[in-house]
């Protein structure tokens, strides 16, 4: 039991210690592209580290929403990283608490309070980018419904740590179609979620043009540095997600003894560098999409999801 | 005889797959805007076809299966595409937008519609049939479909001409599966039949490009009888 406890605690502090990294090697990986040197990849601890001594200034036309925010912000990806398969592939302490749709739903919990303190200043860029990624997030919502449907066609279970044994029992299973498709569909949605590429450009700096980045243009100091922190650690989970979920449980620690459980992080930050690899590959070779041809990316991404999802029920 | 060898598992899985992949080219195919990304899925969706042919082939241990993969693999990846870029002229395919009549969310979500429908008629033929067939059959009648739609909805010729060609896929896609047997003589005649299409069809856009100065097919509603353009 003990163990368990202590597990879940490494299970935490590594989303929120190694997420800033992850954001870091995806910048300097993709300036190395560009044939520049880039930042360092600690650099996005520099930054928080920076914004945490800084004096914080709060519109005093807000309300406590926007006070509130980046600790909601903060909390949620940890919430949900009690839930899914960080390190271990067996449950631990709270897997039962909840499954997929609810990590979903306590993700959206987030992005709920963001929106609503970016309304909340009165600032029109803030309120711009809160309705655009709501336009998203609401395109994607049905995508996000059909995999969930499908993973529990296949697998009979929602639970992350049950779901993610069925693709690799047997190994012939990795490649059947509907798992091929589906993770196809759900890394097009971790792009529009997490407002990479395609859809949206993380490191662009023209106002009218953002559609995430521009929620939290009012906040300085320390809600500047939890809002920030906040990021990166949803990209992280969604991540652990989608490769420890959805792709395969590999390099996740099966025994119960702590030095598997360690030995676990480096394999799990392996496959995240792949996953970058892939990432800027995309990133640097696609250019960002129209406003309103979003929409057929996420079209293309829900008919990608429901082909997994007529297949699965026909074959049968 | 050949149909009812059993397949393993992993075979059909990869089978699976490679039809899955095929049917969301076939989805590509429609709602591509560039004409260039269009030909790209159009070789891409050949070379799945060919694959497909090549596992079934080497599941049902046949060299008839394995000879139909070599030839698809010639025409049409490599020989149609070839020959589509070398008669139609490069500013065609650099062109960004090819206009739709519907608008593209629409164009999916009726192609969904298509491929859920041939899923539903295909059920009752799949009765017994060996699990290759069970693959191969609905997504060969859903590349059918979807071809069928994308003659009708695109209004670009080349788009069109890639629309039939693919349409021809998803009649081998189903075909390779569920008519082993066919003569080596009619798979040849339909392959060469290809080549023909493509040509005579490139050659007529081609023409219909150097009169017109277009070859959008939106544009091309009424009949010039006076000379002014024609015979300038």
């Amino acid at each position: 039991m003990f163990d368990r406890i202590l597990f879940n605690f490494i299970q935490v502090l590594v989303v929120l210690t190694l997420s800033p990294l992850v954001k870091g090697v995806i910048d300097r990986l993709k300036e190395n592209v560009q044939s520049k040197r880039g930042p360092s990849i600690f650099q996005p601890y520099r930054d928080i580290w920076k914004l945490f001594h800084k004096d914080e200034v709060i519109s005093d036309q807000t309300t406590w929403i926007f006070r509130l925010t980046p600790y909601v912000v903060f909390a949620v990806p940890i919430f949900v990283a009690m839930l899914i398969p960080v390190l271990t592939s067996y449950p631990l302490f709270f897997a039962f608490m909840g499954d997929m749709l609810g990590g979903g739903f306590i993700l959206a919990l987030g992005g709920f309070f963001s929106t609503l303190a970016a309304v909340d200043t009165g600032n029109p860029y803030g309120a711009m980018g809160a309705s655009r990624t709501r336009m998203v997030g609401f395109l994607a919502e049905p995508v996000f419904m059909i995999v969930f449907f499908t993973v529990s066609v296949i697998a009979g279970s929602t639970i992350p740590y049950i779901v993610q044994q069925h693709w690799v029992t047997p190994l012939a299973n990795f490649l059947a179609p509907s798992h091929v498709l589906l993770m196809v569909a759900f890394f097009m949605l971790i792009l529009a979620e997490a407002g990479r590429i395609p859809v949206d450009n993380p490191s662009g700096h023209f106002e009218l043009a953002m559609v995430d980045e521009s929620k939290g243009l009012e906040y300085s100091g320390r809600g500047a540095a939890l809002m920030k922190w906040g990021g990166c650690m949803k990209f992280f989970v969604l991540l652990c997600i989608f490769l420890n979920v959805l792709v395969a449980p590999w390099g996740l620690a099966h025994g119960q003894a702590l030095w598997e459980v360690l030995l676990a992080i480096p394999l799990v930050l392996a496959k995240v560098l792949g996953f970058i690899l892939i990432l800027v590959a995309i990133e640097s070779s696609l250019a960002k999409l129209r406003l309103f041809r979003i929409t057929e990316f996420l079209g293309a991404a829900f008919v990608t999801s429901i082909t997994a999802l007529i297949m699965q029920f026909f074959e049968m | 005889m050949e149909t009812t060898a059993t397949v393993s598992f992993f075979i059909q899985q990869v089978l699976g797959l490679v039809g899955g992949l095929f049917l969301l080219t076939t989805f590509g195919l429609i709602v591509t805007r560039q004409l260039r990304a269009n030909l790209t899925l159009f070789t891409i969706q050949s070379a799945l076809l060919a694959a497909s042919a090549l596992t079934l082939g080497y599941a049902r241990s046949s060299t008839h299966l394995l000879f139909v993969a070599g030839l698809t693999v010639v025409v049409k990846p490599l020989l149609i595409p070839w020959l589509l870029r070398r008669i139609v002229s490069s500013d065609i395919f650099a062109r960004r937008d090819i206009s739709q009549v519907l608008n593209i969310p629409t164009v999916l979500l009726v192609g969904l519609g298509l491929a859920t429908l041939s899923y539903f008629i295909s059920r009752p033929l799949l009765d017994g049939a060996d699990a290759a067939v069970r693959t191969n059959l609905p997504i060969g009648m859903a590349g059918l479909f979807l071809g069928v739609f994308a003659m009708t909805v695109r209004r670009e010729a080349i788009s069109q001409v890639l629309a039939i060609l693919s349409m021809e896929n998803g009649a081998f896609f189903a075909g390779i599966a569920i008519a082993p047997g066919l003569p080596l003589m009619a798979e040849l005649a339909a392959s060469f039949d290809m080549l023909i299409i493509a040509l005579v069809m490139g050659l007529l856009a081609k023409k219909i490009h150097e009169r017109v100065g277009t070859t959008s097919v939106g544009e091309l509603v009424a009949l010039k009888e006076d000379s002014t353009r024609w015979n300038s």
